[in-house]
């Protein structure tokens, strides 16, 4: 059973330095709010996975909790560059950190395998890339029937994932719909799961036809973030906030003006109240 | 001659549009790749299929999405799929017949580069890197490419083989253990070009109002024109106004967000 606790006592518990960490959520849904607790609790040496870093990695890799990104894409999605990102593999600031590049169907595959119990995943991919010769993770196995030569990567295993949801019941069952992305994997392939979620409900409600229902015992907590997903999205709830997207171009491009940020943003900034923490948005009627 | 009553990023975005056929299965690509795609589905394409790596199956967007993962794709697709099964069951199976992709750097044989420029270990600049590129590239029947011409940009090999075009001439896609066309268009704000025997790009038509010279200083190998080079038509009023009608709505969208 995922015990309903607040979103800092969680942190607590189930993140510590040298984890490795997925926060997932694919352009929709990303776990802003507990991104965020993480950077405010201060670890550090974290391995960070995540599919799509996006503007959350952007702020934690800015503030040294990360030595590692294991990734595919690392842009700011329609905007450009991950200014943060880029500043740590290109200049080493605030410290170096170690690259695990894949595609995106790699890490999806990855994901699955992780969620299914199984040590890799096998798919056609990486063809004539040259992701194969820089990433020792990246091999190949032969088809037992066909002769078939796939592409191999290992599970991924995150000691801890989180995702952001749109609610849960009291007892801690979890739902999301609209664009689901890898999160069902991602909780499942690790050994611990939170669920931020916008809010607690007597009944799920009947779910949507791309409805995703993870029941209580597969969770560790659940923590009542309203708005924990911003400046992301949360479909029936609120709109991705492009403009806040656009801004952490100029935002993230310089030092001090991202350190000024942070500190404005998130540092001073209560736990309880992400939607303080993002400028720009526009609470959307349900 | 008057200067024409459109851009060279319209013209770009139209030509690429014309590639799309009514009956194809489209993997979207983010940025250029999504516009032509949606004024394609506007225009001559209207059952088109359109595909994006965050799931939507079959999305009919009013507006532009900024990100592949926007709202909008998913409130006006046929079905959102999770991000795993996009890419086992519908790309890598085999469902998708074009492939929609941009780049930073486009080498002649359609091999792109986004993941870095100088050594990996020490890059001058770092990219966004793969997404959904590798797989795109080599898992949909045939792969469009489109691009800015920039001698930066369309260079004579990319310094990173991200996504496999043709290798290095005949013959290297299948040796890569590709079964699949690859790329067979790019199309740029300056022309059309298309993958001849070579393995290699060459201009088959010019947009309306640019020379050859031109391709030539923009191009950072040695361009190569078919002999039978023509002009692209010139965008028609439908086109252009259908465009338009689509970034304008975009624009109000996403600035009120």
């Amino acid at each position: 059973m995922a015990d309903i606790v607040p979103l800092e006592e969680a942190i607590l518990r189930f993140v510590h330095d040298g984890d490795r960490l997925a926060l997932e959520g694919f352009t929709h849904l990303i776990p802003f709010a507990a991104g965020q607790e993480i950077i405010r609790q201060g670890r550090r040496d974290l391995t960070l996975i995540r599919m799509t870093p996006d503007l959350i990695y952007d702020q934690m890799i800015g503030m040294g909790c990360a030595s590692k990104l294991i990734f595919s894409w690392g842009g700011n999605p329609g905007v450009g560059s991950l200014h943060r990102l880029r500043d740590a593999v290109e200049h080493g600031w605030p410290r170096p950190i170690e690259l695990e590049e894949h595609s995106h169907a790699a890490m999806a595959n990855a994901f699955d395998a992780g969620a299914a119990g199984l040590p890799f995943a096998a798919f056609r991919g990486y063809v004539g890339s040259d992701l194969r010769r820089v990433n020792p993770n990246i091999a190949t196995v032969v088809c037992p029937f066909t002769g078939e030569a796939l592409a191999a990567v290992p599970a991924i295993r995150p000691d801890t994932s989180i995702i952001h949801a749109q609610r849960a019941d009291r007892d801690g069952n979890v739902l999301l719909e609209g664009i689901v992305g890898v999160q069902k994997q991602a909780v499942l392939a690790a050994t611990h799961a939170i669920v931020t979620v916008e809010e607690i409900v007597d009944d799920l409600a009947p779910p949507s036809v791309n409805a995703v229902v993870l029941p209580t015992w597969a969770i560790d907590a659940v923590c009542v973030v309203p708005g924990g997903a911003r400046p992301s999205y949360a479909f029936g709830y609120y709109d991705r906030d492009n403009v806040a997207y656009v801004a952490w171009d100029a935002i993230s491009r310089d030092r001090d003006r991202f350190l000024s940020w942070m500190d404005e943003h998130v540092f001073s900034a209560p736990a309880s109240d992400p939607a303080a923490t993002v400028p720009h948005t526009r609470e959307l009627p349900r | 001659m008057t200067a024409p009553a459109w851009t060279a990023a319209e013209m770009m975005t139209i030509a690429a549009s014309r590639q799309l056929a009514p009956d194809d299965v489209c993997f979207v690509g983010i940025g250029a790749p999504s516009a032509a795609c949606n004024l394609a589905r506007l225009l001559h394409a209207p059952d088109i299929v359109l595909v994006y790596e965050s799931g939507t199956i079959g999305t009919r967007p009013d507006v532009l999405p900024l990100s592949i993962g926007d709202g909008e794709l998913c409130s006006t697709a046929l079905t959102t799929v999770s991000v795993p099964e996009m890419f086992r069951y519908w790309l890598q199976a085999g469902r998708i017949t074009k492939g929609f992709l941009g780049g930073a750097q486009i080498d002649r044989y359609g091999n792109i580069n986004t993941t870095v420029i100088g050594p990996y270990d020490r890059p001058r600049v770092r990219l966004p890197g793969g997404g959904g590129a590798p797989e795109i590239a080599s898992s949909c029947d045939e792969v469009l490419v489109t691009a800015t011409h920039a001698p930066r940009t369309l260079v004579d090999r990319v310094e990173f083989v991200t996504s496999l075009g043709h290798g290095r001439g005949p013959g290297d896609r299948r040796a890569a253990g590709s079964t699949t066309v690859g790329p067979t268009t790019l199309i740029t704000d300056l022309c059309v070009m298309s993958v001849d025997a070579a393995r290699e790009f060459v201009v088959e038509s010019l947009h309306v109002g640019v020379t050859r010279r031109e391709v030539v200083e923009a191009t950072g190998w040695p361009v190569r024109f078919v002999s039978d080079l023509v002009s692209t038509p010139a965008p028609t009023d439908e086109e252009l106004t259908t465009l338009r009608d689509l970034q304008a709505r975009t624009e109000r969208a996403h600035a009120a967000r």
